[in-house]
């Protein structure tokens, strides 16, 4: 399987799995987007070496996935992007961060390798809240409440139509690219007598297409309005959420949960 | 080269969100006012392809690796720099949301990074400048040749830019402990040799369109067709403006510590570093009356001496200074937008 159908694949489950049905794919999803902005600003805010203060914060999206019945396995697969490149940042911490900051008996552990434990854990849970908003939300869906919160109109349809394409022209490039490897076996890549021509032909032909994509846009009646999807008004149990989340990021950023945990075992 | 969440602070995040804003408004502004939003569905399609485009792995002939395109120049080629700005915003936002690709809270700086290097650094300083001298001549092939030219040139800069800015975010943002200097040389020769294999790329795709539907691209006249040309002298002086004001603008956001070359030379005893060469930082240098002159002048209009208000040592100066840095950046980019809407009217009364 390329690149592509992989692609394809991801996008395909993203879009099942934003319209099941669960207390949390319920809510509005301009309250679930300033709940994941705000969980991800709290997370970044804290100090490099505070390993302590960031644990608790996984509890939010934990239970986020409780509610939404999507399993915590499913967004592991997009690791495998994140966490390479946080890592190849946070693995210099312990050989330039040498500073003895924990010791458990004969064990020390330096600043570097909190740090870097720290990083990598901020890069999880960042990762963790923006797939929990994916799954959760179909896009249509986001694009109105992001016309709510008034991001231009002219970026919010280009988004929706993108999205739109972008299955369609994968789909299209995964083809062409299973046909051109089927004429060239054992060859990695596209070779370079056909750099401009393999993408060049398909550019072509999909110019064209918008061209006609927009002229059947305009005759069923589009004057640069895009008509988005209908999504249920903000109600009281939207605000209650967004505000319950604020408080309990406000609570774990400001309460040592950890220690205070720690503390009713450890005197 | 996307950034994740986890390697920006969130001042650092929020600046370059801000940043990234702002240029998107001016670009969609400009689209309004030019009339230009039945682009929508083009920009959406090609937006579509270049993202699925990116996924083509094309084999480096001898080395056995291979490379991909580069988005943003090739997006402001086609499209223009602010319908490709655009485009590449949506790329990166769907890279983002979808397959996890950057983040949610990094995506101002990828935008900026990415989109904003390749589509009005890449348009305005590189490819049409080269597209509308006389570089290799006359004809066919010396236009041809200008593709090659402004390919190669756009993506090996706008993506050194990039990686730096990549640094530069970091760095500020006190995730690494990597020093500023082995960052950025660690950084710059690895996207050295990506931007010229994606702009070998990203040219073989813009012959092929320049080969069969030349209209379709940007700042390129069709045969026959004359149009005032930008003498080489005028290409030179454009990047070497560039260079003075981005290099100027950019300095003022340098990290506190000491960079690769003065932590060599002086060490950095605050930071409990050995003094590696032993020199002391007060008192090298060359000891002239041009020299006194030039550092009392410096001293007397430096309004933000070593990144801080003169005579502070408080943590406000700092943030100050980074917030005038940031605004400085800002500046550029609208300066640079200023500078293409201006040659554009140029353009349209010639």
């Amino acid at each position: 399987m390329n690149k592509m159908h992989s692609a394809l694949r991801e996008l395909a489950e993203m879009d099942e799995l934003a319209v099941r049905v669960s207390p949390i794919h319920a809510l509005h999803p301009a309250a679930k987007l300033i709940a994941t902005v705000a969980y991800i600003l709290v997370t970044l805010s804290f100090d490099k070496y505070d390993l302590s203060g960031l644990v608790p914060m996984l509890l939010w999206p934990i239970l986020l996935f409780a509610l939404s019945g999507i399993q915590v396995r499913s967004c592991f697969y997009k690791l495998r992007i994140v966490l390479p490149l946080v890592m190849a940042v946070g693995l210099f911490n312990p050989f330039l961060d040498r500073t003895i900051i924990l010791r458990m008996g004969t064990l020390t552990v330096s600043g570097g390798v909190i740090s870097m434990l720290t990083l990598m854990l901020k890069g999880v849970y960042c990762l963790m809240a923006s797939f929990l908003l994916m799954a959760t939300t179909p896009i249509d869906n986001l694009c109105a409440a992001l016309r709510q919160l008034h991001v231009p109109k002219m970026l919010v349809t280009l988004l929706l139509l993108t999205y739109r394409y972008i299955g369609v022209m994968t789909g299209e490039l995964a083809v062409m690219t299973d046909a051109y490897h089927l004429r060239a076996p054992g060859q990695k890549g596209i070779h370079i007598s056909a750099w401009g021509s393999f993408l060049g032909q398909l550019l072509l032909r999909s110019m064209d297409r918008a061209q006609e994509l927009y002229a059947s846009m305009l005759l069923r009646g589009y004057h640069q309005h895009f008509h988005y999807a209908d999504i249920k008004p903000f109600r009281g149990r939207d605000a209650l959420y967004l505000l319950g989340c604020l408080l309990f990021f406000f609570l774990l950023r400001s309460v040592r949960l950890a220690q205070l945990l720690g503390g009713l075992l450890v005197r | 080269m996307h950034m994740a969440d986890a390697l920006l602070a969130p001042a650092v995040a929020a600046t370059m969100y801000v940043a990234s804003g702002s240029v998107a408004g001016v670009s969609i502004h400009k689209l309004k006012k030019d009339d230009e939003s039945r682009k929508l569905p083009v920009m959406a399609v090609t937006a579509a392809l270049v993202f699925a485009g990116q996924m083509i792995n094309y084999t480096i002939p001898g080395t056995g690796s291979s490379g991909h395109m580069c988005g943003g120049m090739l997006l402001s080629a086609l499209l223009g720099p602010q319908a490709g700005f655009l485009s590449m915003i949506v790329i990166l936002t769907i890279q983002c949301l979808f397959f996890a690709d950057g983040g949610l809270m990094a995506l101002g700086a990828n935008i900026w990074n990415m989109a904003f290097y390749g589509c009005f650094v890449g348009y305005y300083l590189i490819w049409r400048p080269i597209m509308n001298s006389r570089w290799f001549g006359e004809g066919k092939r010396a236009q041809r040749a200008r593709i090659i030219a402004a390919s190669i040139l756009g993506c090996v800069i706008t993506l050194q830019l990039g990686a730096f800015s990549v640094v530069l975010e970091t760095s500020l943002s006190g995730i690494t402990e990597l020093p500023f200097g082995a960052f950025v040389a660690l950084m710059q020769p690895i996207h050295l040799a990506i931007g010229l294999v994606e702009g070998l790329i990203t040219s073989a795709v813009l012959l092929f369109v320049f080969q069969s539907r030349p209209e379709l691209l940007q700042g390129v006249e069709p045969e026959g067709e004359e149009s005032p040309r930008r003498s080489l002298g005028t290409v030179v002086a454009v990047l070497a403006a560039v260079a003075l004001v981005v290099g100027g603008g950019l300095s003022l956001l340098a990290s506190s510590n000491p960079d690769g070359l003065e932590w060599a030379l002086f060490g950095n005893a605050e930071e409990g570093y050995a003094e590696n060469m032993g020199l002391d930082e007060e008192a090298y240098g060359v000891e002239s009356a041009a020299a006194d002159t030039a550092g009392a002048i410096q001293e007397a209009t430096s309004f933000l001496p070593d990144y801080a208000f003169a005579d502070s040592d408080s943590a406000i100066g700092t943030t100050v200074s980074g917030i005038v840095g940031s605004a400085m950046v800002a500046g550029v980019a609208a300066l640079i937008c200023l500078a293409g809407g201006f040659f554009c009217k140029k353009k349209a009364k010639a």
